[in-house]
């Protein structure tokens, strides 16, 4: 299969009122057709950024790209000029966001967002008039699981409900018929029970559709439900990545190893759960060589160069000393 | 929508049952002797009397106030003690003329103002944001009387391109009275002419007036636009492949605009009472000119009768600016 998306040693530098923060230090992702990669980390590793950076969404300033190149379908997107990125963004990329309450115009109605949208997104291909628009805006939401979806239209997002409007969002990133969903914690906001409703949609469409995924989480639970493939952040590196099955089976990174030992299980006794020691480095003043060094229990000597991501077996990469050996 | 109509409108009755007792007690207890003015400087104390007799000046401030309430129930808003005539016709023949210019100064101060924030915002902090900073600090500091004088000075004086004051040449016939709006009455005359003498006599006092509301609502256009472009929808709207200028022009203006639309009912009310010194600069025949030559003359039925007429024209367009936001925002849509 050939790759959709390749992201090459990028690193991002932001900056800050204190100088400029290394927070994207040489990622590395290959994501092909059909797969759905977990982006895991804690806040502020820089999943996000990773994110926003495939369609080319982040500031700049106050962000720079320092090096390194996101190829998508072989093209550099860190290359190309604002108007061919539009013909991305809608039609090939399609975007979902955390917060469904604040990412609906609040002004317009759902009906008009969704047509304005299909008809960005057809605009470079085969034009479509309004009214077919208007037909594709209510089929979508009535693939996404809205009910009345033609007499919703005309109604305005305070109408629904969190998990409805995270729905309409859905809808909305995926009416252009993207080839890669990219999606920022998509149930982070919602309740539990919606969670679950909107994951499982999220996965019939993937099924419908064959698109690639790319789901950042920080919730490991999600990834190993929902996702092929998964990639590991800790402080803008991927420190692991590869099929859910060997990450989540047999971590070989301490960090990854450390995340599932913090999840609470059936089994585990009350007061045994283990926590990770220690906090996220400052990204000022990253520590040289392995970020993950000052909390790791493995530390030694060789961390202090930044660990080359290495193959333990196939498709399953890993950045630490350990995995050298 | 009607209920909610119906509740704000019964509840300006009390609003502007207040503001007639405190205009008609504050014109009374006002310092100097009317009467003895209109009656003339040679009148005895009995005709001094006779007058006072002749406009109920010797009953009761209460009673006088009954009586002129009951009198505007029936649209009767006094008569002139100066010039003998009812108050309400100079009103009617007044108050189109300042209407027309207050108008024709939130029409350019809208028409400017919006576009000049919404591009401002999106310049921000390059030169012409810069450049428009300091010139708003400018117009909103300057007193309208003065720019007013300014105006008249450079473009009547110097360089003639526009009348000095007035607002029709006294040696032309005015187009027929249908609205009372000389620009109006001269479209719908047809006569283009006269149109364009009306448009170019109103433009130098509505300038004058809409510079710093045009400045204002510019700066909180720039602001609200700013805000908004912050907001997490406007990154979902790029993310999904909408181009910039609809997404600056559609979705994001009319967020920015509802939150504007305050100030500008604002400032409506505020150019109606500010008209009282450009109208009197540029020789306006409105009701701040009206108001003016009352004042002067201690005619206090005039003077109340302009407050009022203002008072009510301020309080409806603050819920005509209610009715707006209702249009703009769904969300205050009431049911």
């Amino acid at each position: 299969m050939t790759a959709l998306l390749e992201i090459e040693g990028l690193h991002l530098g932001m900056q800050s009122f204190d100088g400029e923060a290394h927070v994207l230090n040489g990622i590395d992702l290959t994501i092909r057709r059909g797969e759905v990669w977990g982006v895991v980390g804690e806040t502020g590793c820089g999943k996000s950024l990773t994110g926003l950076s495939v369609s080319r969404l982040v500031p700049t300033p106050p962000a720079r790209y320092r090096a390194g190149r996101i190829l998508f379908e072989g093209q550099d997107v860190l290359a190309m000029p604002e108007g061919e990125l539009r013909k991305l963004r809608g039609r090939h990329i399609g975007m979902i966001f955390q917060d469904p309450t604040t990412n609906l115009n609040p002004s317009f109605r759902i009906g008009d967002q969704l047509v304005d949208v299909a008809l960005a997104a057809a605009r470079h291909s085969e034009r479509i008039t309004r009214a077919a628009a208007r037909d594709l805006a209510a089929r979508m939401l009535d693939k996404v699981g809205i009910p009345n979806a033609a007499s919703r239209l005309d109604d305005y997002p305070h109408q629904f409900s969190g998990g409805m409007r995270q729905r309409v969002l859905i809808a909305m990133a995926l009416i252009g018929r993207p080839s890669l969903l990219i999606a920022d914690e998509p149930t982070t906001a919602l309740d539990v029970s919606v969670q679950a409703q909107v994951l499982a949609l999220l996965k019939g469409m993937v099924a419908e559709t064959g698109m690639a995924v790319m789901l950042i989480t920080h919730n490991l639970g999600v990834v190993a439900q929902s996702c092929t493939h998964v990639a590991v952040m800790y402080a803008g590196n991927i420190v692991e990545s590869g099929r859910v099955a060997q990450v989540i089976r047999a971590p070989r990174h301490p960090y990854t190893q450390a995340l599932l030992a913090a999840i609470p299980t059936r089994h585990v006794a009350r007061g045994a759960l283990q926590g990770l020691a220690g906090s996220v480095p400052d990204l000022l003043a990253p520590p040289p060589g392995c970020r993950f060094a000052p909390r790791c229990a493995h530390a030694r000597a060789a961390c202090a160069v930044l660990p080359a991501s290495v193959t333990v077996e196939e498709g399953h990469r890993v950045a630490c000393v350990l995995a050298h050996a | 929508m009607i209920r909610f109509l119906l509740r704000r409108l019964l509840l300006t009755v009390p609003v502007l049952v207040g503001l007639t007792a405190l205009v008609f007690i504050i014109g009374r207890m006002l310092p100097g002797d009317p009467v003895a003015l209109a009656a003339g400087p040679n009148a005895s104390a009995a005709e001094i009397a006779d007058v006072a007799r002749e406009f109920g000046l010797d009953r009761p401030l209460l009673t006088q106030y009954g009586s002129y309430l009951s009198g505007l129930m029936r649209g009767d808003f006094g008569v002139s003690i100066f010039t003998r005539r009812p108050v309400a016709e100079d009103l009617a023949a007044f108050l189109p003329a300042t209407l027309e210019l207050v108008f024709a100064a939130m029409f350019i101060a809208v028409a400017i103002g919006l576009p000049m924030g919404l591009a401002t915002a999106v310049w921000r902090d390059r030169w012409p944001d810069a450049v428009s900073r300091v010139a708003a600090l400018g117009a909103i500091s300057m007193p309208r009387f003065f720019l007013g004088l300014l105006l008249q000075l450079g473009f009547a004086m110097w360089l003639g391109w526009l009348p000095l004051s007035g607002r029709f040449p006294i040696t032309e016939d005015p187009p027929p009275w249908v609205t009372g709006f000389l620009t109006i009455d001269a479209l719908v005359a047809g006569d283009g002419y006269a149109f364009g003498v009306a448009c170019q006599h109103l433009l130098l006092p509505a300038l004058a007036m809409s510079l710093s509301p045009l400045a204002t609502i510019m700066r909180m256009m720039r602001a609200s636009t700013l805000e908004v472009l912050q907001q997490d929808y406007v990154l979902t709207e790029r993310a999904l492949g909408l181009s910039r200028s609809l997404i600056l022009f559609k979705y994001v203006s009319r967020n920015a605009v509802a939150a504007t639309l305050t100030v500008i009912g604002l400032y409506f009310g505020w150019l109606l009472g500010g008209t009282v010194l450009v109208e009197t600069v540029f020789d306006w025949p409105g009701i701040g000119l009206y108001a003016t030559k009352s004042v002067v003359s201690q005619d206090f039925m005039p003077v109340i009768g302009v407050t009022l007429v203002i008072g009510t024209i301020f309080v409806f367009a603050n819920l005509l600016v209610d009715v707006m936001q209702g249009l703009v925002n769904p969300r205050v849509r009431v049911e």
